[in-house]
């Protein structure tokens, strides 16, 4: 208890301030925990023996030489596991009636993408482990790989015999059916009619690979009573519950440890056949045992992102009022469900329609097999396929009505005293200002400079054309409301939990369950419960990403964790003032109803009489003298649901080079103004802001997973798969405009994957408005050189064979032969197949 | 087995190798600098990067006999006592990390990068770190690390070199 005269005024919020990071000392001086640093006595190491083919029947595994090599101790195939592994989870079957083939983690009879593991070594060393992996023989009977998206929903080839379909799930959001708007195809009949436009076009989301920079790796330690697996994982929490389900371990049994985890963007999110194997080889031999991947096992086997056809329909008036909007999109799954795979490409429903007034719209996703590695959440999930076909979609149109494109977006969007705006696909945005932020970008940019010197150049017939890219996007975060997750058919809620421990030497432990790798909730929820208790942030320490230190909670990802999980926080710390404020009151002799809470202590109020947490901390653990029938104790726990998702939002904007000569593209500036509500700590937003922009331009400029006609995936390194380097990619001028979300007491939208769902449209839209006046309406992803000289020649795509890799000179056909297919039928019911207006009416 | 003498951080270690062993397995596995890392296995991404004789290197490329006879500086060998490197205070201070994998490589690489330019432009820092990927930064803060860095290393405040 203390008297203190000078009261300081109220002390200096951290929330706020840009706090360089509590986790930083630890990465800085290499005394880093990731999981294949850790190792154990007698631990016995994983090398996988993997499909070369990507479609086959297995007939025979010779594990003989194997065995015999030095230093092996056991080698598993499907056969051995066959009772014991299960089949891996999906967690998200968005209509009832989605197919789902049977997943086991180590192929059984047939294998389905090239990649797939078909045997096991356990060996004394990594290197034992991978040789002997060489000696193991499998005998194949090959059969023809599925690998075109558009003809794989054809059926011609099933994949997985038993569901007698490639075809996993349909799902509809329609908003005449839903109440919350018009029937679309009337919509764009009736603006034919009038007179209106209708553009039709179909785009490729080209594949992509998480390509975290930390390969996944798994520790397994079965001695003791309960099974130890250290993961690299973004979801601990989950992972345990699907694991216990899908090997039938009691869940008490299985502790997850994710230590220091290197990266994740969504790559990270998945119950992974080689866990399972760890988990199982560890088990059956009773010794820790180790699997660490390399780089090109990863880029095969961890799951991979995106890959849609997606067709759009855009119906407005002449002076650009949107009318309706049709999305009929084909998914690629890859060869099996991964965990999220079949509900991620669902998203989009809910954000095709984005910061636009739609008065009707239809949202129409086939999920399809091939013979691919599997696909599921990479940064943005279903989000990112959504802003790019809308953002595509506006440029068209104002192409096709001669409207400045900006001036297009303003006429649609929401204004900002119309919030808070229920949308055409039933969600309503609690607050945003789409002005304010385009106009703070316009400035930075220099907007009108820029279309002056396009113009010039244009003019002149400058060989490099200069084009301005636009992307006013919003995005769902704060996944998510679990009566929407539960209306969504997705197996688990989207709380997050949180608890409190208040020492007896005052310092703070923050329990959190939402585990990051890498978004630094370490420093931001110290600086959060600083403000919250009144203790400095130094006394405070998070703890995380262990299932018996937090027990609770729900992990990273979907822009969640400040959110929903700092909210979480936020509701601990409110419970450990609620629980103190008797004990201050009976230590003060004071009625409760006379204290006041301010800057960690409890005051009565008009004196100066007051007593700190600390010391009610130390005063709870003695319990010498508290309040009858008062537990010795403040610690606290809470958990929140949030009621709906929290919708950042911004003005990118890109300039881009197109050397007409070569098809080079540059990117020469790029602005973005998000706005993503109160910011924590500037320093971690706007990291997260640079680091989501380079992603999401990598996947416009530089990304791709390419396969080649037998089903290789030929970009499966980095000499092949072009992560971009520093040298690549040019500063961003990034700045916020702030209006507060009113779904959460911090006011935060959430910034994880703002930069990769809002720059990949800019970057297109870009180039192709530095070339549309040559005649080019569409440009395939990723924009390699090749692909925009041919572009530019107007050459007709060539079908059949995927070219090299994404080494610039190649990439994905360009929306050639697959959307060819898919306009002639093969997306959804055929519906709608006449008259698609592809880049080739135009070029 | 081959017998190499490797002095890494200053301590010098004497082991048995398989001659196929890479300089980073041996670094990791025998000697438990565990402090730098494995991000690929094409010698594109620069995260075990490490000086060799004072030069920068990607450890997976280096094998472990040719380091005999040799030093080598690690992450772990930067901090001088409890004070760290100009580079890697650089890094904390422009948050030019977030999950940390690339950062132990990256710095390595920005420290041989100042040594050989000590005042680089925002290109050739660009340039001279394309050997190094990094996933979650967009590259922008460590770009603003190496140029907040730069001077002091020249100036030969840099500890441990």
């Amino acid at each position: 208890m203390t008297t203190t005269e000078a009261r300081p005024s109220t002390p200096e919020k951290e929330v706020g301030k840009a706090r360089t990071r509590k986790e930083d000392q630890r990465l800085i001086t290499g005394r880093s925990r990731y999981t294949d640093s850790i190792s154990l006595t007698g631990m016995l190491h994983l090398a996988m023996v993997r499909s070369p083919f990507a479609h086959a029947r297995i007939t025979g595994i010779d594990v003989g030489a194997a065995k015999a090599a030095d230093g092996v101790i056991a080698v598993l195939t499907g056969a051995d596991l066959a009772d014991t592994q299960g089949s891996l989870p999906n967690a998200w079957p968005i209509v009832p009636e989605q197919k789902a083939p049977a997943h086991p983690s180590i192929a059984v009879d047939t294998v389905n993408f090239a990649g797939e593991v078909v045997a096991a070594v356990v060996a004394r060393t990594p290197q034992a482990a991978r040789d002997a992996a060489e000696l193991v023989d499998v005998d194949y009977d090959e059969l023809a790989p599925v690998l075109d998206l558009a003809e794989a929903a054809t059926d011609a080839t099933v994949i997985h015999p038993d569901l007698g379909t490639n075809v996993s799930a349909h799902f509809v959001f329609d908003s005449a059916q839903a109440g919350t708007g018009g029937d679309v195809d009337a919509a764009i009949e009736q603006t034919r009619a009038d007179g209106g436009v209708v553009v039709e076009r179909t785009l490729r989301q080209n594949r992509l690979i998480p390509a975290f920079m930390e390969p996944r790796s798994w520790v397994c330690d079965p001695t003791g009573d309960q099974i130890v697996l250290y993961a690299a994982t973004q979801i601990p929490h989950v992972l345990r519950v699907l694991l216990a389900l899908t090997l039938g371990i009691s869940e008490s049994k299985l502790r997850i440890i994710a230590p220091d985890v290197g990266g994740g963007f969504g790559g990270k999110l998945q119950v992974n056949p080689e866990e399972v194997i760890t988990l199982l080889a560890a088990t059956r031999l009773g010794k820790p045992v180790k699997y660490t991947e390399t780089r090109s096992e990863s880029m095969v086997a961890a799951h991979h992102g995106r890959d849609q056809i997606q067709k759009l329909t855009m119906s407005a008036t002449r002076d650009g009022k949107i009318t309706g909007f049709k999305v009929q999109l084909l998914a690629d799954m890859g060869a099996y469900l991964a965990v999220l795979g079949g509900g991620v490409p669902a998203l989009g429903a809910f954000m095709f329609n984005a910061i636009y007034k739609i008065p009707a719209y239809q949202f129409d996703l086939t999920t399809v097999f091939t013979n691919k590695t599997w696909t599921d959440a990479y940064r943005g999930a279903g989000r990112p396929e959504a802003t790019f076909g809308v953002e595509r979609m506006l440029d068209e149109l104002a192409a096709e009505l001669a409207m400045e494109p900006l001036e297009l977006r303003q006429l649609n969007w929401i204004k900002h005293e119309e919030f808070p705006f229920t949308t055409v696909s039933g969600l309503q945005y609690d607050s945003g200002n789409y002005e304010a932020a385009t106009a703070k970008a316009k400035e930075l940019f220099g907007y009108d400079e820029l279309r002056a010197e396009q113009q010039r150049r244009r003019e002149s017939g400058d060989p490099v054309q200069l084009g301005i890219g636009i992307s006013t996007f919003t995005e769902m975060c704060g996944l998510a409301p679990s009566r929407i997750l539960g209306a969504l058919a997705y197996a688990a809620g989207g709380w997050e939990a949180a608890s409190i421990r208040m020492l007896p030497t005052g310092k703070v432990e923050v329990v959190t369950g939402s585990t990051p790798h890498g978004q630094g909730h370490e420093t931001a929820w110290s600086q959060i419960v600083a403000d919250q208790l009144g203790v400095p942030f130094e006394d405070i320490e998070v703890l995380h990403g262990d299932t018996q230190i937090a027990p609770k909670g729900m992990d990273t990802y979907g822009s969640r964790s400040l959110v929903v999980g700092g909210q979480a926080v936020i509701n601990a710390a409110q419970k450990v003032i609620e629980k103190a404020k008797p004990l201050a009151a009976h230590l003060l002799e004071a009625s409760a109803d006379d204290l006041e809470f301010a800057g960690g202590k409890f005051t009565v109020k008009g004196t100066d009489t007051s007593i700190s947490m600390p010391e009610l901390a130390f005063a709870a653990f003695a319990a010498h003298n508290l309040p009858d029938g008062m537990e010795p104790s403040l610690d606290s726990e809470a958990t929140f649901d949030p009621v709906t998702f929290s919708f950042p939002h911004g003005t990118h904007l890109a300039a881009m080079e197109v050397d007409t000569e070569t098809g080079m593209v540059k990117l020469r500036k790029y602005v973005c103004v998000d706005d993503i509500g109160n910011v924590v700590n500037p320093l971690i937003a706007e990291g997260q802001v640079h680091g989501g922009l380079a992603q999401g331009i990598a996947q416009a400029m530089f990304e791709d997973a390419v396969f080649d006609e037998q089903g290789t995936l030929v970009s499966g390194s980095f000499v092949d798969y072009l992560v971009p380097s520093a040298a690549d990619l040019p500063h961003f001028d990034t700045a916020m405009t702030t209006t507060p979300s009113t779904t959460n007491t911090l006011g935060v939208k959430g910034v994880g994957e703002a930069g990769t769902i809002a720059s990949t449209p800019a970057i297109v839209n870009g180039a192709i408005d530095a070339v549309r006046h040559l005649g080019v309406a569409d440009l395939p992803m990723p924009l390699s050189p090749w692909a925009v000289w041919r572009a530019l020649q107007g050459a007709t795509p060539a079908s059949g064979s995927a070219a090299a890799a994404g080494t610039g000179l190649g990439g994905n056909d360009p929306g050639g032969t697959e959307s060819a297919r898919m306009g002639a039928g093969g997306v959804a019911d055929g519906r709608d197949s006449a008259s698609d207006k592809t880049e080739g009416d135009r070029a | 087995m081959t017998q190499v003498s490797i002095t890494v951080d200053g301590t010098k270690y004497t082991d048995d190798v398989e001659p196929r062993t890479l300089l980073v397995q041996h670094l990791r596995q025998a000697i438990g600098k565990t402090g730098t890392l494995v991000g690929c296995d094409t010698t594109n991404c620069g995260a075990c990067t490490v000086h060799l004789d004072g030069v920068s290197v990607k450890s997976c490329t280096v094998l472990a006999v040719q380091a005999d006879g040799h030093e080598v500086l690690t992450v772990e060998g930067l901090a001088d006592g409890g004070e760290l490197h100009p580079v890697q205070r650089a890094f904390h201070e422009s948050h030019a990390l977030q999950c940390g994998y690339c950062t132990p490589g990256m710095i390595m690489q920005s420290i041989a990068l100042l040594q050989e330019n000590p005042n680089p432009t925002e290109d050739e820092i660009r340039n001279g770190l394309e050997g190094n990927l990094c996933r979650c930064t967009g590259y922008q803060n460590i770009v603003k690390a190496v140029q907040q860095a730069a001077g002091s290393v020249a100036a030969g405040t840099g500890a441990a070199e």
